[in-house]
């Protein structure tokens, strides 16, 4: 039984893996108080990266970039996801629309 | 307060626009105000629901619900303005002879109508869910929700006083050339609403960009600016397009004036 559930572990742990390395990046960007954390995200240039957009406030928020063309509507305490790229190296501005003065972050293509 | 007052100002004017196309479009047809009031009032129903059920909604089809509901609510959109000029394109004429004749509003069946009361049901289902969420957060975030939530308001009657006024401002242009003109604005706010449709359905991953950028005129005219705002919900003006909104604008502009010059009917002399 032990011994089944350790196989079950491991198998599941190694195409857990090979899903992620086979799929893209994967940044994990919170939202709290109104604030980006991180406010800087680095992702590679030419690839496809998932951002997931993880609002911890009980209000709403609208992830917003006029730079990436990306506009989505995350719900408190739900994670959204939002794909990006292949993105050329540069800075990419997003913004979250319900709280402009304080939801500010940066994208980093490198 | 000014900030949430812009905030739901800039959610409801996409939709305040449309209505007042959608009541330029229904001038002169019997019990329009009924059809158009109705699905305002329907719309905004819808858009307490669809914010309602934003997390599960957010969550389908692999996370991309949102991307898809917002992608088939503006197509089916375009579908219906399409048909309506279509159909206009085919009884225009005789219904403003009848217009003429009678000298008061005409009744013109159900299909024209509800083909625009659908338009205005999707505008005001789409800009209002997400205009409840953000008054939303500002009610649960509590403590200084009462000058937001009057800038809300303040917001909201601001976008519903200036479709008041570009529906005025329409009603000024001849009557002549009335149709004609708002069959035009109809035409380009298909192929806009179409470019806009392209943009979710690429965010959901389901076209291709084409090309990231076909050109970039931010420096001349800012998509968020103003005008550029204006701009962009009536004519579909983007700073920055992906080659798949270009190609879903061209097509839709072409399928649509393709439509209307087949229905036209061939009995009418020709404008020369």
């Amino acid at each position: 039984m032990r011994k089944a559930f350790l196989i079950t572990a491991a198998v599941l742990a190694l195409t857990s893996g090979q899903a992620l390395a086979a799929n893209d990046a994967v940044r994990v960007i919170v939202i709290k108080n109104h604030h980006f954390e991180p406010t800087d995200v680095k992702i590679p240039a030419d690839q496809r990266v998932k951002l997931l957009i993880d609002n911890q406030d009980p209000t709403p928020e609208e992830f917003e970039s006029r730079d990436l063309r990306r506009e989505k509507i995350v719900p408190g305490n739900t994670k959204a996801t939002v794909w990006i790229g292949p993105l050329k190296t540069g800075e990419y501005h997003f913004s979250g629309e319900y709280n402009e003065d304080t939801a500010q972050g940066t994208l980093i293509v490198e | 307060m000014l900030g949430a007052a812009l905030i739901v100002f800039r959610e409801v004017l996409e939709a305040v626009l449309i209505v007042a196309i959608v009541m330029g479009a229904s001038r002169g047809v019997a019990g329009r105000g009924r059809w158009v009031g109705g699905s305002i009032i329907a719309g905004g129903l819808g858009a307490c629901l669809v914010a309602a059920f934003a997390s599960a909604i957010s969550s389908a089809m692999d996370g991309r619900g949102q991307e898809l509901l917002n992608a088939g609510v503006l197509l089916l959109a375009v579908v219906m303005l399409g048909w309506h000029n279509t159909w206009m394109s085919a009884h225009g004429r005789e219904l403003a002879a009848r217009m003429r004749q009678v000298g008061h509003d005409v009744s013109v069946g159900l299909k024209p109508l509800s083909a625009l009361a659908l338009v205005t049901f999707f505008a005001v289902l789409r800009e209002g869910s997400e205009t409840v969420l953000f008054m939303y957060g500002l009610i649960a975030s509590g403590a200084a929700g009462t000058g937001l939530l009057a800038g809300s308001f303040l917001g909201l009657s601001g976008g519903v006083a200036l479709g008041g006024l570009i529906y005025r401002g329409l009603l000024v242009i001849p009557v002549s050339r009335f149709m004609s003109v708002v069959s035009w604005m109809v035409l380009v706010l298909a192929a806009g609403l179409a470019a806009n449709a392209a943009d979710y359905l690429n965010q959901a991953g389901l076209v291709p960009s084409l090309m990231p950028q076909v050109w970039d005129s931010s420096d001349i005219l800012r998509q968020d600016g103003v005008i550029g705002t204006l701009l962009h919900i009536l004519i579909g003006y983007t700073d920055r397009p992906m080659g798949i909104q270009v190609a879903f604008y061209v097509t839709t502009l072409a399928t649509i004036l393709l439509l209307m010059r087949i229905s036209r009917p061939t009995t009418d002399p020709k404008p020369s």
